[in-house]
Order: C-alpha cells, then structure tokens, then sequence
C-alpha cells in the first residue's frame, strides 16, 4: 500500500465511533460596538492600533492624497509603485513589471500599493494582489512601504476581513512593519521587511461612515 | 483507554529527528535546575510573556467562545480528518501543486532530498517550522549534501551556535543579549568587529547577512501553521518577514506539515487567526501573515511541493482520549505558564516540543515508552488548560497517559513496578492499627538523619522519591501520640 492510502486507511480506523459534532458560533462576527452600544469609529482605532505597532499614519482627503504621499516619499528615491496604482498618487514611482527580479527590487528605496481591507480591531491591513497592490514582493523588498487605506475599507473585526478576502488569492496580512523579540523579548522593527511602514488613511465621501 | 485494532500503530521511528532526548526528564532537569543563568534568562522571558498575553486576552470579550469554537472546529476537523486531506490535496492539486504523503520522519525527509535535489540545487532557505525539526530534516539535508539555512533571527542564534532550540515560540529564549554577540562574532562572516550586545544591532547584523541568501536562493523550505482544505491555501504566521521572504521569493518552495493542520474552511480562520497571535506572543496580531494557494503566475514560486506526514498522528488519533493534543496550533502559551517549564527550560525534556503540550504530544508520537517520564514532569497544577487557546485539558491528558505507561509496564514485566510494590506494601501496613503504629515508630527512628526537617536522599528503594524531591521528616509525635497525650489528661 502506498503511503497515502495507508496513511488515510489509518485514520478512518482511528475515527470509528468517532461521530462529528455541530461547531457553536458564539463569538462576535459582526460590527464592533463598545459597552456603551455606540460604534466606535473604526478610522480612529485603526489607527491607534497602528501607531501601537510603531507605524507612521497619516489622515487625508482624496485631495490631499498625492501631497501626503509626496511628504512621506520625499526622502526615497527610487519610487516603486504597484502597476494600478494610479500615476497622480505618486508621479515620481516607477510601476513594477515582471522583469524586475528581487535583486532589482532591492534597488527602489520606497514602494507604493493600495490595499483591500483593514481591520481596526487588530491593526491588520489586508493585500490581495489586485494590480493596486501588486505581486507580494514588492512590499517585502523595499525599505518604506507606503500604504493607501480608503475609509470605506477599514471594519471592526477579523471575522469581518476575513469574509471580504477570497482565499484562493495570495494574500499577506500585515500588522506594523516587521518585528521580532528574539532577543531578551526586546521588540526591533525590520528585520528582514520593510523597516518602516507608513499607511495613509483617505477619508471617503460618506465620511467616517 | 481506546485502541484501533487494525494495522498496527505507527510511530515517529527511532534513530531520526528530535523527539528523543539523551537522557530521562528528571536527570536532564536537574542539570537544567543547576544552571542560574539559564534560569534566570528564562524566567524573566516568561515572566514578560504571560503579561502581555494576559493584557490582549483580557481586551477581547468574546475569549471563551473563541476558545469553544477554536476547540469544537479541531474536533470536528479531526472527526473526519481523511475526508479533509483529500479534499485539500484536490484542491492543491487543481491550482498546480504537488501533494506528497510521508508515513513518517525517514519518507518525508527522503521526499524533500528527492524535490530539492531535482532542482539541481545544495542550498535552501528555511522558515522556522516545528514538523521539520521533529523529523530533523537539517541534518538529513546534510547527510544529502545540502545546506539549509535557519532564517528566523532566533533559530539562525541556535543553528549558529551549535545549540538546540528550548522553547517553540522564542527558540533562543535561553540565551541572553551577550551569548547572542559571542555568537555572532564567531559564526558570522563579515559581522563588523566593534558590534555591540544591543538588540537592535544584532538583528540589524542578522539582516544584512540574510540578505543576499533571500535575494538569491532557489528553493525554501517552509512549515505550515494552518491549510484550509476547501481552497487549498496554505498560511504561514510570522513577525520578521523571514517567512514572507522565502515563500515568495524562491523558484521552488516545498512545504512540510502535520496532517493536523488542516482546517475545513476559509472562515475556520476567523477563529484561529483571533486566538494564536494573542496567545502566543502577546500581540493583537502578528505583524506578517502570508496566505497562497498552488501556483500563482507571475507572484512566488512557480514550483510549489506539499508533503503531509503523519509521523506518530495516526497513532495518537487511535486513542480516542489523547488524540486532543492533535488540536494543538502550537502557540506555547502552557509553556509560558508552566511553574515545571519556567524552572527547567525546554532541553530537558528532550523533544522539540516541551513544556506541558510537549510532555503529552511527544510520548504519544514516539510511543509512550520511549518517553515514559515525560507524562510525570508536570505539577498538574492545570495553569496550562486556562491558558490554551484551544482548550486542550492537558493535566488530564497528563494523567491519561501515565495510566497508559503503567499500563504497558504491567504488560511487560511480569514483576510489579516499584510503584506497585510499594503500594501493596502500605496497603498491608494500613490492614491492622498494631502494623500500622509500629511502622510510625520505625518512621521516627529515621528523624535523627534529617536535615532542616527534609531528607535529601534516601536509601533504595525510597531514593526513587528523593531523586527529584524531598522528603519531610517524620513529626516527633505522631497525631495518634497526640490524641492519647491530650484526651488522657
């Protein structure tokens, strides 16, 4: 018998009288709500949590998008950005192509991308690969990553990210810039990703919703 | 106790991989207990972990009915565990994967040689996994002729220095900041001469020197924390971006995991991806978390490899009151709380996995023979159940498999254990009060021996007792003494 088959002949014998039983879905899966019942607003702890990560957030309107973007790339140079992220964001970026291997992507000292979905709860920031966010190295090579963040895609909780990502996609689910504590549990930024993450939050139409 | 009676169990083999110590629990503890600086390094490190874990469980107000559903989904998962492999192979399968099947730590190892070598390759990135560490993949790269590097910051402290890995979350959870220098000044090729014991310089040092193995390497080689079998995705939980590095980097990334890690559907995440972050290190989430299924075009490796192993699982699936610890998603969380662990640190026990989850897995894997003073190095003081994000009782489970090695003693010697002996001893002792007071006077004539109260050391057979605790010395007056001295008057 070949190992595959042995190996699942042997569970269904360990599973006999074993019967499966029905999962309870007790936890919060919709908006968040304080004890006091009233929504909290999502932007605002969004970005709180961030800054706990020790990222820099910066607030604007889709006006003031491209200058934002400016002041925070001013010191970075070159520019990558993710081949749809739009040329007015950031005229100075260069969009990525398939041609530039990782040793070229080592090169861009900053990279630009949208995002898909944000969870304020956690501080997570959701990537799907959607050309605004391109493929996932360019957001592990380059030393800033500069990240746009709509209002209208910040929710409260993890159950709510997770239902707005389709998990065949790549996905890269980023809280901070990278960290360890492997030393005496003291917390250094960037150790082999980005050592600075910068997420500007662009306030929507409806406002804070 | 409940055993399949069909093929015969399979265990993690011997003479492979790390879930055998040198040495029993007890005489490996007692050196650990000697060492002042490693236990000073790893209190504290416990010490700061249970904090902050404490801090970020306590902010969420749904924690038990995460932990509920985090337990009922790993039952259910396990239930029908074949049913879910074969549907993640399928779906692996149909979005360009390879999906491999390894009886054990000797196959699985075998296979990845096999995948890496067809590469044309002899260096590989790793990301830091638990499964490859239990069927010591390293070394049997090695003996293949291949290098493979530990990227994580804290496994390449304890690849460097010739060292094992004591905890599964902080794996040089042992060392402090100045071992860490030594280290790196006499393994690090090109680490600046004037480097300083300051965290931030030394992971700025670890950096630079990965560098160019992550901008350059052909083939990584990664573990999995969980796969979802109705997409196929494969998710690795990180802080470093080690791991985002050799997931997508590579041409080749091969793929190594337990046949427990997988969950039925993309919305089990929710549950999960809320429990381990703050269980295991404290944090609301952990800053990196990749998610990919097969082969995408154009992002990460166009060659993708999943090898499944079972390595003992089946085994501890068949007993149908130890198969809980195949919940386990490895978050450390019973070791941080451990009053056993915080003193001795994870090398005594032997096995990659220590601590409490360790002590009940690792016999399970190998055999409870083979690591049969594993299910008695716990106080079975129960910190480690509140602690588990997935409810594992682990003191019973503890208790269940002591059952189990007395079990098997019986079986094998005819000859009572000392255990039995004793005890049949005292049952014949306690059968009449002339016995049982004549054995109290004998009790006292040891009290002169005794120091501060305690006996150190006692003579076979009762040194069994006194080589990993001590025994009070007899009162100078027996309750009964006592009885008769105060009603008489």
């Amino acid at each position: 018998m070949g190992a595959r088959e042995d190996i699942l002949q042997r569970i269904k014998e360990a599973n006999t009288g074993i019967e499966v039983r029905a999962v309870q879905r007790d936890y919060r899966r919709g908006p968040l709500t304080t004890t006091a019942g009233e929504l909290p607003d999502l932007v605002t702890l969004l970005e709180e949590r961030l800054v706990d990560y020790r990222a820099t957030v910066v607030r604007c309107r889709p006006d003031g998008l491209a200058s934002a973007v400016e002041r925070l790339v001013a010191a970075a140079s070159p520019v990558l950005r993710a081949p749809g992220v739009p040329h007015e964001w950031c005229p100075a970026a260069e969009p990525d192509h398939e041609g530039l291997a990782a040793q070229d992507l080592d090169a861009y000292a900053a990279v630009l991308t949208a995002a898909t979905v944000a969870c304020a709860e956690t501080g997570t920031i959701a990537l799907d690969a959607s050309p605004d966010q391109g493929r996932r190295a360019i957001t592990l090579i380059p030393d800033l990553h500069v990240c746009i963040v709509r209002a209208d895609q910040v929710v409260a909780s993890v159950p709510e990210m997770l239902s707005r990502l389709e998990g065949d996609r790549p996905i890269t689910f980023i809280s901070g810039p990278s960290a360890t504590s492997d030393i005496e549990l003291d917390r250094v930024e960037g150790v082999h990703g980005p050592r600075t993450l910068c997420v500007v939050l662009v306030e929507t139409d409806e406002g804070d919703r | 106790m409940s055993t399949f009676l069909g093929m015969p169990a399979i265990h993690a083999p011997r003479g492979v991989g790390g879930l055998r110590g040198d040495e029993s629990f007890p005489k490996a503890a007692k050196a650990a207990l000697g060492d002042t600086q490693l236990r000073a390094n790893i209190g504290r490190a416990t010490r700061t972990i249970r904090e902050k874990r404490a801090a970020v469980v306590e902010e969420v107000p749904d924690w038990e009915e995460l932990r509920l559903a985090g337990q009922q989904v790993k039952a259910a998962t396990m239930a029908r565990l074949d049913d879910h492999l074969r549907t993640l192979e399928e779906a692996v399968t149909r979005r360009g994967g390879v999906v491999h099947w390894a009886r054990d730590a000797n196959e699985a190892n075998a296979i990845i040689a096999d995948l890496i070598l067809a590469t044309g390759e002899t260096e590989v990135v790793k990301v830091k996994s638990m499964v490859t560490q239990e069927i010591g993949l390293n070394e049997a790269l090695e003996a293949q002729g291949i290098t493979a590097t530990e990227t994580d910051l804290a496994e390449l402290i304890v690849q460097l220095g010739h060292d094992k890995p004591s905890h599964i979350l902080v794996p040089a959870i042992h060392r402090n900041r100045a071992e860490v220098r030594e280290i790196f000044l006499r393994e690090m090729p090109g680490v600046p001469p004037d480097l300083t014991d300051d965290p931030r310089q030394l992971a700025m040092a670890a950096r630079a020197h990965l560098r160019q193995k992550f901008l350059t390497a052909k083939v990584a080689v990664s573990g999995a924390n969980f796969a979802v079998a109705d997409s196929g995705t494969l998710l690795v939980v990180e802080s470093e971006g080690n791991g985002r590095m050799c997931l997508t980097l590579p041409e080749t990334l091969i793929t190594v995991m337990g046949i427990e890690k997988v969950v039925p559907t993309w919305q089990d995440l929710e549950v999960f991806l809320q429990l381990l972050p703050r269980s295991s290190t404290g944090e609301r989430m952990n800053p990196y978390t990749s998610a990919w299924t097969g082969v995408t075009p154009g992002d990460g490796p166009q060659a993708f490899h999943l090898v499944l192993l079972d390595n003992g699982r089946t085994a501890t699936l068949g007993d149908h009151v130890g198969r809980e610890v195949l919940h386990c998603i490895k978050c450390s969380a019973c070791m941080n709380v451990c009053p056993v662990y915080e003193r001795t640190g994870g090398h005594a026990y032997g096995s990659v996995y220590p601590g409490p989850i360790g002590a009940v897995l690792t016999p399970q894997l190998t055999g409870i023979e083979d690591n049969s003073s594993l299910p008695f190095a716990s106080s079975l003081c129960g910190a480690c159940f509140d602690a588990c994000p997935v409810r594992i009782d682990i003191p019973s489970l503890l208790v269940h498999l002591r059952e189990r090695h007395t079990e098997e003693q019986a079986k094998e010697h005819r000859l009572p254990t000392p255990e039995a002996a004793a005890l049949s001893l005292v049952g014949w002792v306690m059968q009449s009060p002339r016995r049982f007071r004549m054995a109290e006077t004998a009790l006292r004539m040891a009290r002169p021996f005794a120091r501060s109260g305690r006996f150190r050391s006692l003579p076979f057979p009762l040194s069994a007792w006194t080589t990993s605790r001590d025994a009070p010395a007899p009162p100078p007056e027996t309750f009964r003494e006592w009885w008769e001295r105060t009603r008489d008057q």
